[in-house]
């Protein structure tokens, strides 16, 4: 599926330099996020393709369809089309192991029980700290952090699970300046060391520029090329 | 010892009650005459029909006769607790995972009673059967109404949380853990209640109605406890069946909730 939209080459590779190996198995690596012709409602996507380690930003109008991509990657709506990861369908993983290794982070973050600490496993206290975290987080109650220390807490409870694709769904919208760099820096880590396919939906030009290997638009549904 | 037979100059007495509440509620605003009227209405015509077809049964103690009584029990039950739901599920599944439930349970539970437990010959004795099976029915289908009330209301509440918990990779029956927890609780808890306040603050229906008619208070008090006993399993499997199917029923085979599969309000 080479269309305009296939990756190889620009943005990504230029983003990184040559700081990772890509003797190996390079095609796989490359690939490692592709869709083919997904769709689910009004959203139609030919093509895409995340590359290891690629952050791709994803923008558009509200209710283009971004959110309803993010949804059929993950599998949570039903869906035409194909989505590979690493070149396994995604009917080849249960849906538990897909959606762990294909981890979404909603716009809003959803917490079902009292205390923070319910909610993690583990706990990765360097992380923890980075995003102005620490253990005594653990015994928050849920209803008393705010919006914004809840969506941070999200990511780090996403993170928990160590996917290999990260879908965000405007990660940094309820936080302020300081936190969204803490945030970005965070996902940048975390691309960096697990190699991870990032796909970031984000209303804001210029944080686009700071963390997109590439950019792409999605409008009425559709993919279109951003500048 | 025998029954004082109701005159309809008795009957009528009592339902000057009804129609006093019904002229209150009409003085007082309440919009409840209405309705009251209607079930009031509703409970004479349908009890006297029932008679009439006891009456009949009796006479003819075919099984199958006694199997159609069934049935048509279970089918107006299945309706019942369909209607009994904000938001059902929509096409067969709204009557379908209700009535099996109903089915598997009170049926299953009411036969061990007939064959097992009391020992009539034949078992379909209709005395014993249809009281029973009514009984354990009309319980099981109170239970399942409110079990899969809770758990269809409470999907459609709590989708953001349960999807979260998909995303994280939860499967499906853990993502909804709590919902069918509480859905189970609300659809058990009338009846272990009941069985709980028995003889303290209420007294039984079946029982009092044995005493009435002259049965001996042990012997009552027996049949009531077996019938407790009774009403408390079927009610008890029949939710966890109807919850446990319902719940499969919320998703798909590649565990998405799926609430389209809900009817609207």
């Amino acid at each position: 599926m080479n269309t305009c939209l296939s990756t190889t080459g620009d943005g990504g590779a230029q983003a990184h330099g040559g700081a990772r190996d890509l003797n190996t198995n390079r095609e796989n690596i490359l690939n490692m996020l592709r869709l083919q012709g997904v769709s689910s409602y009004s959203m139609s996507i030919p093509a895409l393709e995340v590359a290891a380690g690629e952050c791709v930003c994803l923008s558009g109008p509200s209710g283009a369809g971004k959110s309803l991509l993010l949804r059929a990657i993950a599998d949570l709506d039903p869906h035409e089309g194909e989505v590979w990861l690493d070149g396994r369908e995604a009917r080849e993983f249960t849906p538990r192991e897909w959606r762990r290794q294909v981890g979404l982070l909603p716009a809003e973050s959803q917490w079902w029980r009292e205390r923070v600490g319910e909610h993690f496993s583990e706990v990765d206290e360097a992380q923890w700290r980075a995003l102005g975290f620490g253990r005594e987080t653990l015994d928050w109650q849920v209803a008393r952090c705010s919006t914004g220390e809840r969506q941070r807490l999200a990511l780090l409870r996403l993170l928990a699970n160590q996917p290999r694709v990260l879908l965000l769904d405007e990660p940094t919208a309820a936080l302020d300046p300081a936190s969204v760099l803490r945030v970005e820096a965070m996902v940048a880590a975390y691309r960096e060391q697990q190699q991870a396919a990032v796909l970031w939906v984000s209303h804001d030009p210029v944080q686009m520029q700071r963390v997109a290997s590439r950019q792409i638009r999605i409008v009425g549904g559709r993919l279109e090329d951003a500048a | 010892m025998s029954v004082i037979a109701l005159t309809p100059f008795d009957l009528s007495l009592a339902a000057l009650l009804v129609l006093l509440l019904a002229g209150l509620s009409w003085r007082l605003q309440l919009a409840m005459e209405g309705k009251l009227l209607v079930a009031a209405l509703r409970t004479t015509i349908q009890l006297l029909l029932i008679g009439l077809v006891l009456k009949v049964l009796f006479e003819h103690a075919q099984w199958w006769w006694i199997s159609l009584m069934a049935l048509i029990m279970l089918a107006i039950a299945g309706r019942e607790v369909m209607a009994r739901q904000q938001r059902r599920f929509s096409g067969w599944r709204g009557y379908g995972v209700g009535t099996s439930a109903m089915f598997i349970s009170s049926f299953t539970v009411t036969l061990l009673a007939l064959i097992v437990i009391i020992g009539n010959d034949p078992w379909y004795t209709p005395q014993y059967a249809i009281p029973l099976l009514g009984m354990v029915l009309g319980n099981t289908m109170n239970g399942i109404a409110l079990g899969m009330d809770r758990l269809t209301t409470g999907a459609w509440q709590q989708r953001a949380v349960i999807e979260a918990r998909l995303m994280l990779g939860q499967d499906a029956m853990e993502a909804l853990s709590d919902l069918r927890r509480e859905a189970m609780r609300v659809g058990m808890i009338p009846m272990i209640n009941s069985m709980a306040a028995a003889g303290v603050v209420s007294l039984p229906g079946m029982m009092t109605g044995q005493i009435l008619a002259g049965t001996p208070p042990l012997e009552a008090v027996k049949y009531q406890i077996l019938v407790m006993f009774l009403i408390t399993a079927g009610t008890g499997f029949g939710t966890m069946v109807a919850v446990w199917r319902g719940s499969r029923c919320l998703f798909d085979e590649r565990d998405r909730l799926r609430l389209e599969r809900l009817a609207g309000v």
